[in-house]
């Protein structure tokens, strides 16, 4: 089932006709704070600012290569799969589900599942339902602000293929195209249970070394931006923001 | 409510008077008398309450129409007033100072309906959209399929059963074929 | 500045403003700095964020942000039929989406023209104060989460879990239940529903008790809650304030007693009200009503007709046109005054849809407002008070 699952997302983007670019009805101007400019120093000597050259690294993402020897690579998955530390970003309706799982009830934290406030700590994006555009662009900053190795799933049908909200004009139709996907959750929306299934099999996914998908996007660097760039239309921030 | 639209029309011109419900009437104005009659409403009435503010797209009779909805909390009652815009020189006075709240509203309706209102208070920010470049999207000759279909891509296999044919299969399976 | 002096200083006029009415803000001189609060943050409620501009650690001036989670409802449901929009009007509340389902049912039907059967009435009241506590159960265990309290949250979600498996009992269903539907509601209650209410309302009532002795009697709490976030009763009408937060303002306003939907006029209540009007007088208002909300759901049970259709006959709603018409249907949900604009055009979809959120007014002028001179840690409390959920503001 899973290896039918992955065939069609490998196979896909080839037979795919490529969107038009729609042309633009007005220009939209860059924020304020983000046009270069010329500060004067306390001392008086001139300081030329590009805030999205300067501000930012500028290099893009690495390909990770596994460790040298099988076993310690094995190692480190076991560590890895263990330890699925998820940001606290509620994208969507789905977030509505998370609160039971830290809870009582379901609690998600016995199987070494917790939820951190900053990306930086966080190895595991949930993209909780439906992504509009505006939110799109934080989700991308907020992946790639994460250290590897790190993950991303898609809750509900609307990550799959837009679900509900399939002609909507904000909303995404598939999250894997702007973000590399390890896993998909089913349901609208998936219940405690059927996430507390999706973590498991994600951690199955990790052990065997076949959750790759921040390489994916090291690799596919290009396609991946031209992508956001498409739908996000103000894009205002350095490519590769970490 | 009736006796308050009498009363109402002998101070203002009033038109296409509609009572809805018991405690619900909607009447049309001239964009001269709004903010009288609002202003009216507000401090004699005792319509203090702005429940919503909001257009509604009448492309075809090439109009646009706004609805002021007051409410009454005290005595429970609604009165909505409809005001028309011709669609292509969409601009109206603002309402802000009236109550403060009509800001966003204001913001909402500029950035969905192109309609301005000049020196509402940041109503040219991005409210919910961001970096949007084609027509307002709740106007009625934008088309949300079509522009959905052009911007994102479709995953290629999803199945997708005719709602209308699926239901009629499974809710009126010996009904005629055009009903 | 010494201590007592600080304590008596009028913070109300910082910053200062120039002639023009605008905040005297000089970004440049470094005294002051942009912090953006969300969307991707702990302390904020939902997918929104604010703006603000601090000053040490005090706020001066907050923007906020909404947008994130548009989906253009109104704009969806133009292009369907009356009974599709059906499914989808759920999913612009999240917490609370029965509200969503009556206001969108009870406009349909009176423009047109349909009656619904008497059960279906209460049925739709049960399902609404159960949604009702539910809300109030995740809004408590936000607002103790805001300060610092986590184990609130344990406590309510683990009460809310409970009240979901009556939901799912009852509509098959946790969150979107799709229970009301234009016409009445899907089903009858199950056999033996009313003991195992009972029973979960019990449970619901002592978490309650332990919520109380530990959150609302907790000094810390009370420190950081009393005196925070002072809406002027003044401000109720000027700013669309509705539900809990205009009663914890002393303003005794609810929809279920001024305009009496579906049954409520059969019901024996009061609005409940608070005086201080500060986060604290708002929690414990809302904490009253959700013990109102339980009594109202014993009363529900107890006096509802027993025998009786639940399912008025609905025409063929695939050809189904409705006469020109427009209406406005307001519920009272947890967070304030929930209605839904409908317009029709005699054609067989909505000419327009609008709905209205007690969090548009909340969340945008009313926090815009109250965050000023807020201290940062607070500004998460703050807003976790007024009880706003993006999804409403944005559609
Ligand atoms: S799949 Fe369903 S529950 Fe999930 S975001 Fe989409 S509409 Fe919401």
């Amino acid at each position: 089932m899973k290896d039918d699952f992955e065939k069609l997302l490998d196979q896909q983007p080839e037979k795919e006709p490529e969107p038009q670019e729609r042309p633009a009805l007005r220009d939209i101007p860059v924020r304020e704070e983000l046009v270069p400019r010329t500060v004067t120093a306390p001392d008086g000597q001139e300081i030329r600012i590009d805030p999205l050259q300067d501000y930012y690294c500028q290099a893009g993402p690495t390909v990770q290569t596994p460790a040298y020897t099988r076993i310690i690579e094995d190692l480190f998955n076991w560590a890895r799969a263990e330890s699925l530390w998820i940001l606290g970003f509620g994208t969507g309706c789905g977030a509505i589900e998370m609160r039971p799982l830290m809870t009582p009830r379901f609690d998600a934290y016995r199987y070494g599942i917790q939820w951190r406030p900053t990306p930086r700590q966080a190895n595991l994006l949930v993209i909780s339902g439906y992504l509009s555009v505006k939110t799109l662009k934080r989700a991308i900053r907020s992946y790639e602000q994460m250290q590897n190795p790190k993950y991303v799933v898609g809750l509900g049908s609307c990550t799959i293929n837009g679900g509900m909200y399939w002609d909507s004009y904000n909303t995404i139709k598939r999250l894997d195209d702007y973000l590399p996907v390890d896993l998909y959750i089913t349901g609208c929306m998936p219940r405690p249970e059927a996430l507390l299934q999706g973590f498991d099999d994600l951690k199955k996914l990790i052990r065997a070394g076949k959750a790759e998908g921040a390489n994916k996007y090291a690799e596919n660097f290009e396609r991946y931006k031209t992508n956001q760039k498409r739908v996000i239309k103000d894009w205002d921030m350095p490519d590769y923001s970490w | 409510m009736q006796t308050l639209i009498s009363q109402l029309q002998t101070r203002f011109q009033l038109s296409e008077f509609i009572l809805q419900r018991d405690n619900l009437a909607f009447v049309t104005v001239t964009r001269e008398q709004l903010r009288p009659l609002l202003l009216h409403l507000r401090d004699k009435e005792g319509f203090t309450h702005l429940v919503l503010l909001t257009a509604v797209d009448w492309i075809e009779d090439n109009i646009f129409q706004l609805t002021y909805l007051l409410g009454d909390r005290t005595a429970g009652c609604d009165i909505g007033v409809r005001l028309m815009l011709p669609r292509d020189v969409a601009s109206m006075d603002s309402i802000h100072d009236l109550w403060p709240t009509a800001a966003t509203y204001q913001r909402e309706l500029r950035e969905m309906f192109g309609i301005d209102f000049p020196e509402s208070p940041r109503v040219d920010e991005d409210f919910i959209l961001e970096g949007w470049t084609d027509l307002p999207p709740y106007r009625r000759d934008f088309d949300t399929l079509k522009y959905s279909q052009e911007s994102y891509v479709d995953r290629l296999g999803r199945e997708t059963k005719d709602p209308a044919a699926y239901m009629k299969l499974k809710l009126y399976p010996d009904e005629d074929n055009d009903g | 500045m010494a201590d007592a002096e600080f304590g008596k200083a009028d913070r109300s006029q910082y910053p200062h403003r120039r002639p023009d009415g605008s905040l005297d803000i000089d970004l440049t001189s470094g005294k002051y700095l942009k912090l953006w609060q969300g969307p991707n943050h702990p302390g904020i409620t939902g997918n929104m964020s604010v703006e603000l501009t601090v000053c040490g650690d005090e706020v001066v001036e907050g923007k906020t942000h909404v947008g994130y989670l548009h989906r253009g409802f109104e704009k969806l449901m133009e292009r369907r039929t009356f009974i599709q929009c059906f499914p989808i009007v759920c999913r612009i509340c999240v917490p609370e989406p029965d509200f969503n389902e009556y206001c969108y049912a009870a406009a349909v039907e009176e423009l047109a023209g349909l009656e619904i059967p008497e059960k279906a009435k209460w049925i739709r009241a049960l399902i609404l104060e159960m949604g009702r506590i539910n809300s109030y159960l995740m809004y408590l265990g936000g607002q103790a989460g805001a300060f610092g309290q986590g184990v609130i949250g344990q406590w309510t979600t683990y009460a809310r879990d409970l009240m979901l498996d009556r939901f799912e009992e009852l509509t098959g269903a946790r969150i979107y239940h799709m229970f009301i539907l234009p016409g009445g509601v899907r089903d009858d209650l199950p056999e033996g529903f009313d003991e195992r209410m009972e029973q979960t309302l019990q449970e619901v009532e002592r978490t309650l008790d332990d919520v109380y002795d530990t959150m609302f009697r907790n000094a810390v709490f009370k420190k950081r809650a009393v005196g925070l976030g002072y809406v002027d009763p003044a401000l109720v009408d000027e700013y669309g304030i509705t539900g809990p937060v205009a009663r914890g303002a002393g303003v005794a306003r609810d929809v279920r007693k001024d305009q009496p939907y579906l049954v409520y006029d059969q019901l024996d209540f009061e609005p409940v009200t608070g005086r201080e009007s500060d986060v604290y007088a708002r929690a414990d208002v809302r904490r009253r009503d959700l013990l109102m909300s339980v009594d109202l759901i014993r009363q529900i049970l107890s006096k509802m007709p027993h025998k009786g259709e639940v399912m008025a006959t609905l025409p063929n709603v695939l050809h189904w046109k409705i006469p020109r018409g427009e209406t406005y249907i307001r519920g009272e949900c947890s967070r304030g005054e929930y209605g839904y604009y409908l317009v029709t055009d005699g054609s067989g979809y909505p000419r327009r849809v609008n709905v209205r959120g007690p969090s548009y007014t909340h969340a945008m002028a009313l926090l815009e407002k109250l965050i000023v001179n807020v201290n940062i840690s607070d500004v998460a409390g703050l807003m976790v008070s007024l009880h706003t959920y993006p999804p409403e503001i944005e559609r």
